[in-house]
């Protein structure tokens, strides 16, 4: 059984939390104790329905406002997969959530409601899951049978976003649109009569069918995370190189290149969960044993030499800014790859983007809050990561404010330029 | 409105046959989290409570760093009103997997004048185990406490993350938390702080129990249908025993019952059972009416009880 993570981003009462009910209740993963108590919520509240938006209504400043505030997470089976939905609000302050639980995410659902087709931030929803690459975006029409279950206006809403897709989307994504009301249980996990003239899959045969490993293709790598000796009699020559396999696959008798070294040796054995095991792949933990003994630490990366990852010491990148505190030219950071963390320094903002109308202003003095922006970054050391486009298992850091120790920004590497003035300011989008 | 519960009843077509697989690359994200632990701070605890959670938290250690020992100790807060099953299990765990074992007591935190117990009907311990815990982890200077929390239990752990800053006070500020991208965790922290880590977050009640069962893990008898003297009160089935203070008209009798979630024995209620295997326990689970924290009477105290604690420095 797989784990499919979801993203669900969505506007102040366009019926996320509705949907996300209903995905819950129809899957019959809600024990009766929590409907008995959401039903008497609803009525408290007045409304005669289940209010199935009560199902993940959470912390109490949240119930005080009537809004989600953070990332939550839900959690719900099928008898073909298990879900993770990390459900993140809409509003835009909040860009830092949504980029937050979308970043382990496979699938983006974005909904729109039917009434009022995109909106600004939709636009921000679908940048963000164009900027993280996200493979499957689902764009559900909700509350269709708010506009009569109109196909016109289905589709006049499904060319809106065609139209703002085109413009960024990454290549390999999927964008499926679908038209649906989840408060009547819709075309969530079923058909609609009123519905007839969509011929598509319901939301959830999108999501039983949607890839999730799509790391698994990817060329290996394997950061060490700790180097295991038992240090007894009897294991007295161990040395195991423990981490999770990022992307890719290790094979026993593999050769290997060990970095920032470049060392080749070969696996002489791989366990996962104390077993010996013939191979690993992407998101399995494990302990590599190497042929040779080769002096390894914890932030050296494992590759095939043949596809060896080239070390960085200037990098380019798209910064997703996540502290009150602004990001600042001149300014040092940790910058955590991985785990490896190393020190940064802010060389040059190249430009910050506006996510709706996509507009880059320039040359900013800083980068704020929520702020998306293209970044220069001199390295204390070199690390030895991939661009984002080409493994997003190995493109991406965080930056770690040295005072705070707040976790400050995230970034995803870029092709770098190399050159050594200020180069023509580019987001890698469109025009 | 119409009522949409006639409207649309649960989609019988996904009525779940076979549900026993556990995801594993769930025990893979926990090792990964466990490593990170290890590697990131100095003084790193599992929170030990004798519960399924924290039990399959110490079996994943031992695979994350096998054949090493495990790095860190367990900790124990010992409320005095543990059951006493709970406490025999743990001390043949840490014995059969040859590890650490702190046990801090509530007694002494009360004896010393820093916690004051509880009076009257619903007396319990419970709240002031918080007191020893941050106490014990100044005394031992921890800088992480692993705990076996889970995001699917309550409303409030849905917003945990995996690595959590608490502050000198232990508290957890819910609005100011560290984004936590892709699967970069950052345990940086200044002096005073330390974090809790969960490495099962993302496991559910089932998730941990299809484990259980694939590892085929021993678990306190108590979490299997026994015969046990018990009361009723609020609709909860009661373990009698001398910690609780029972009214006159609370008469306990013998029922065959078994726990879903253990805790303290003046905090955890039992469920009428005939389930005495791991298999017969999983399918009452699956059919269960009532949610596993429905059984925690410290959570009934009120809708936000559990925000509420965790802010002052719950586990």
């Amino acid at each position: 059984m797989d784990i499919l993570r979801i993203a669900t981003a969505g506007s102040v009462d366009d019926g996320k939390s509705t949907l996300i009910g209903r995905l819950l209740y129809e899957t019959r993963s809600v024990p009766q104790d929590r409907l008995d108590a959401i039903d008497a919520a609803s009525k408290r509240r007045g409304v005669d329905f289940l209010d199935l938006s009560l199902l993940t209504d959470g912390l109490i400043a949240e119930r005080e406002q009537g809004i989600t505030i953070d990332v939550a997470h839900v959690y719900f089976n099928t008898p073909r997969r298990k879900y993770i939905i990390a459900d993140t609000p809409g509003h835009f302050e909040y860009t830092r959530n949504m980029v937050t639980g979308a970043s382990k995410a496979s699938v983006s659902i974005i909904l729109i409601d039917a009434r009022n087709g995109l909106v600004e931030q939709t636009h921000r929803h679908y940048f963000i899951a164009a900027l993280l690459r996200i493979r499957t975006v689902i764009v559900c029409v909700n509350k269709m049978d708010l506009v009569g279950y109109s196909q016109a206006r289905f589709d006049q809403i499904a060319r809106d976003f065609e139209r703002l897709a085109e413009q960024i989307k990454p290549e390999g994504q999927e964008i499926h649109l679908l038209p649906a009301s989840s408060l009547h249980g819709e075309n969530i996990t079923r058909p609609s009569a009123n519905l007839r003239w969509y011929r598509g899959p319901a939301l959830l045969d999108l999501l039983e069918s949607a890839e999730a490993h799509p790391q698994r293709a990817l060329p290996a790598r394997l950061q060490v995370q700790h180097v295991i000796r038992p240090r007894t009699e009897a294991l007295h020559d161990y040395r195991g190189y423990a981490g999770r396999v990022a992307s890719g696959t290790f094979a026993i008798g593999d050769e290997i290149v060990v970095l920032p070294d470049e060392r080749n040796s070969r696996i002489a054995a791989i366990e996962r969960f104390g077993q010996r095991v013939e191979s690993a792949e992407a998101g399995e933990s494990v302990t590599l044993q190497l042929a040779d003994d080769i002096d390894i630490s914890r932030g050296y990366l494992l590759a095939k030499p043949s596809e060896a990852p080239v070390p960085h010491r200037e990098i380019d990148a798209r910064v997703c800014w996540l502290d009150h505190q602004p990001l600042t030219a001149g300014k040092a950071y940790v910058l955590q790859h991985g785990v490896q963390r190393v020190r940064a320094k802010v060389v040059a903002i190249y430009g910050v983007v506006n996510v709706a109308s996509l507009n880059i202003t320039p040359g900013p003095p800083q980068l704020n809050l929520n702020e998306i922006g293209t970044v220069s970054l001199k390295l204390g050391q070199p690390i030895y990561a991939d661009d984002y486009e080409d493994n997003p298992a190995n493109g991406a850091f965080v930056l770690i404010d040295e005072w705070t120790n707040n976790t400050a920004g995230v970034g995803f590497i870029e092709p770098n330029t190399q050159s050594e003035s200020p180069p023509e300011v580019h987001m890698g989008f469109g025009v | 409105m119409i009522d949409i519960i006639e409207l649309s009843q649960p989609n019988t077509q996904l009525l779940i046959d076979d549900h026993t697989a556990f995801p594993t690359e769930l025990a893979d994200e926990a090792i990964y989290i466990l490593r990170e632990a290890a590697a990131q701070f100095e003084r790193p605890a599992i929170l030990f409570s004798g519960g399924k959670d924290s039990i399959v938290v110490t079996h994943l250690a031992v695979k994350a760093f096998a054949p090493a020992k495990v790095p860190f100790p367990l900790l124990h807060i010992d409320t005095g009103h543990n059951f006493p099953e709970t406490i025999d299990y743990r001390d043949w765990l840490v014995k059969s997997l040859g590890l650490d074992l702190i046990v801090r007591y509530v007694q002494d935190s009360i004896d010393r004048g820093r916690a004051r117990e509880e009076t009257g009907k619903y007396a319990s311990r419970n709240v002031l185990q918080t007191v020893t815990l941050l106490d014990a982890i100044e005394e031992l200077k921890f800088d992480a406490c692993i705990g076996g929390a889970r995001r699917d239990e309550e409303k409030a752990r849905a917003k945990e993350r995996i690595f959590s800053v608490r502050d000198e006070f232990g508290q957890w500020d819910a609005k100011h938390q560290r984004p936590e991208l892709f699967d970069m965790l950052n345990g940086r922290i200044g002096p005073g702080q330390n974090v809790r880590v969960f490495p099962i977050s993302n496991w559910t009640e089932l998730d941990v129990w299809n484990y259980i069962r694939e590892q085929n893990l021993e678990l306190p008898s108590i979490y299997f249908a026994h015969e046990r003297d018990v009361f009723d009160r609020d609709g909860l089935v009661w373990s009698d025993s001398p910690f609780i203070h029972k009214t006159p008209d609370e008469r306990p009798y013998r029922a065959r019952v078994r726990f879903r979630t253990v805790g303290d024995m003046t905090c955890t209620a039992a469920v009428k059972s005939g389930a005495a295997t791991l298999d017969t326990v999983i399918a009452e689970i699956r059919s269960a009416e009532i949610s596993e924290r429905g059984a925690r009477i410290d959570d009934k105290r009120s809708e936000a009880a559990m925000e509420r604690r965790k802010r002052e420095g719950y586990f």
